[in-house]
């Protein structure tokens, strides 16, 4: 419950800053799947990016995606590719993008939209299973977003 | 698309080892689920017209379970849910509410129940309304017995749905789609591949697509009902079907449906259909 009203107030914050700081999810701009600056203005920091991809409270990217260059994140899913090598394979941009909403690059894909707060069909509360008190944050914030990226930039063949 | 392809291939080329992600956590092969040395039951099977070939083969979820977990279900002194269902069977004799009856006293030996979980869920005997065997019983309770109703996933109801599928195992699922349920069935086929909540995922994103890939930890099947009420040994009890459709939806961050409701029994008659063809196996034994 505290944590619930926590939230709420870091949204209300984020809101009422300057629209510079940080590009809200309703306002990103896809360029063919790609997102061309970052979210927040600055680089992301990718040690920060790997726990957001490990731990099931915030990415789980790992739930879907074998990283063999994170062997503590345990039980590796494989209903999405590997992602050893991606920055070999997408730019920044690209990435920025897949990671924000993979359906404007994967038509149709599995993969969960991570910067979004609309459009959905009977959202719940997070994994409790009932319907939101309030408006939806993304699963992912503009920070968390630049830190995964950053981390995924890191995966060179 | 990338996923079914690569199904489709081993499927055709069955002995062809790749080094493809499908190959090493496919549904194991060359097991049958034999009960007791005894029971032999439809695993597999060729997949129901109504499935308009979504699906290859239809296969059971014991198929994806580690060889251990297998082992429990083929022999009822191993498989914890026995003791469950001991106590429906004790449940199915006992005389409750104001009339004076037991389970026993109208249908007699639950041998008479046979046909019912391999034909569930069902219209009503008035014809308007879908039924899941859970409605059933409390129809019986109130109306026959004089009794309270009983909770949906609670123990008693659990333990009742489990003796009478015990008594139906082996009998080949085979609920009825057409007549009065056709609706119902186009209902929960519609709710089936519904992409719910914030992860915008829909049954069919794990259960059709993605069955035989691990989701973290989680080997998954095709989301069959054969084995319920499953015993699962993580809850160290029995979970109901709509238990269970109740943690899948609410893991896709969605708001869930009530247990009982008409989109839950919709989407029970449609995924049973699904597994028109495979035995009834009593209770079957998850991780
Ligand atoms: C529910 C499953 C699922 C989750 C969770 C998931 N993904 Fe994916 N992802 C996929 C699938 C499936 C694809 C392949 C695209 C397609 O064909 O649908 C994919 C593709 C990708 C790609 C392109 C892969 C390549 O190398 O060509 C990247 C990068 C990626 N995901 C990153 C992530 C990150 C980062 C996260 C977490 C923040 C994440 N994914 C979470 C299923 C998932
Ligand atoms: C995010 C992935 C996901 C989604 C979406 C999902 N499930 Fe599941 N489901 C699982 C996992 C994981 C399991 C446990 C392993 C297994 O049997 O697949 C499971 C198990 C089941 C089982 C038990 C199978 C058995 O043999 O024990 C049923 C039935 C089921 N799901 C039905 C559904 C239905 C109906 C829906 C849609 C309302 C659904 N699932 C949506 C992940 C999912």
């Amino acid at each position: 419950m505290q944590s619930r009203v926590m939230l709420g107030l870091t949204l209300a914050t984020l809101a009422a800053l300057p629209a510079a700081a940080q590009t809200a999810p309703a306002d990103v701009v896809f360029n063919e799947g790609a997102i061309e600056t970052s979210l927040t203005g600055a680089p992301g920091d990718a040690a920060e990016g790997a726990k957001v991809m490990a731990s099931r409270a915030m990415g789980n990217c790992v739930a879907c995606h074998v990283v063999t260059a994170m062997p503590e994140a345990s039980f590796q899913g494989n209903v999405g590719p590997a992602l050893d090598g991606a920055a070999g394979r997408w730019s920044e941009a690209q990435l920025r993008g897949i990671v924000a909403n993979a359906k404007m690059t994967f038509d149709g894909t599995v993969m969960p939209a991570f910067y979004k707060t609309e459009g959905y069909i009977r959202p719940g509360d997070a994994y409790t299973g009932k319907a939101p008190t309030g408006p939806l944050p993304p699963i992912l914030d503009g920070t968390q977003i630049e830190n995964v990226v950053a981390y995924l930039m890191t995966l060179k063949d | 698309m990338r996923l079914r392809l690569g199904r489709t291939l081993i499927t055709a080329a069955a002995m062809v080892v790749t080094a493809s992600s499908v190959a090493h956590s496919d549904a194991v092969e060359g097991v049958d689920l034999v009960i007791n040395e005894d029971i032999t039951l439809v695993t597999r099977a060729a997949p129901p017209a109504s499935l308009d070939g979504a699906l290859p083969e239809i296969l059971s979820g014991w198929l994806f379970r580690e060889g251990e977990t297998r082992a429990m279900e083929m022999d009822d002194f191993s498989n914890p849910a026995m003791v469950f269902v001991d106590q429906g069977m004790d449940m199915w004799n006992k005389v409750d509410g104001t009339e004076g009856k037991s389970c026993a006293s109208c249908h007699e030996d639950i041998s008479s129940l046979k046909a019912s979980r391999a034909s569930m869920p069902k219209m009503n005997e008035k014809g308007d309304d879908l039924w899941s065997m859970e409605n059933f019983i409390n129809n019986c309770r109130t109306t026959r017995m004089g009794a309270e109703e009983w909770k949906w996933s609670g123990d008693d109801m659990k333990n009742m749905t489990a003796a009478i599928s015990m008594a139906g195992r082996g009998e080949l699922v085979h609920p009825k789609i057409d007549g009065a349920a056709a609706d119902w069935w186009q209902k929960g086929k519609d709710l089936y591949y519904t992409r719910f909540g914030q992860l915008e995922l829909s049954c069919a994103s794990c259960h059709e697509k993605n069955y035989g890939h691990m989701i973290r930890a989680d080997h998954l099947s095709q989301g069959q009902l054969s084995g319920f009420p499953v015993y699962r040994l993580k809850d160290a009890g029995l979970v109901s079907i709509q238990q269970r459709f109740k943690g899948c939806v609410r893991d896709t961050r969605a708001e869930t449906f009530k247990e009982g409701s008409p989109e839950f029994r919709a989407l029970e008659l449609y995924v049973a259909s699904r597994g028109d063809g495979l035995s009834v196996e009593g209770v079957g034994v998850r991780p």
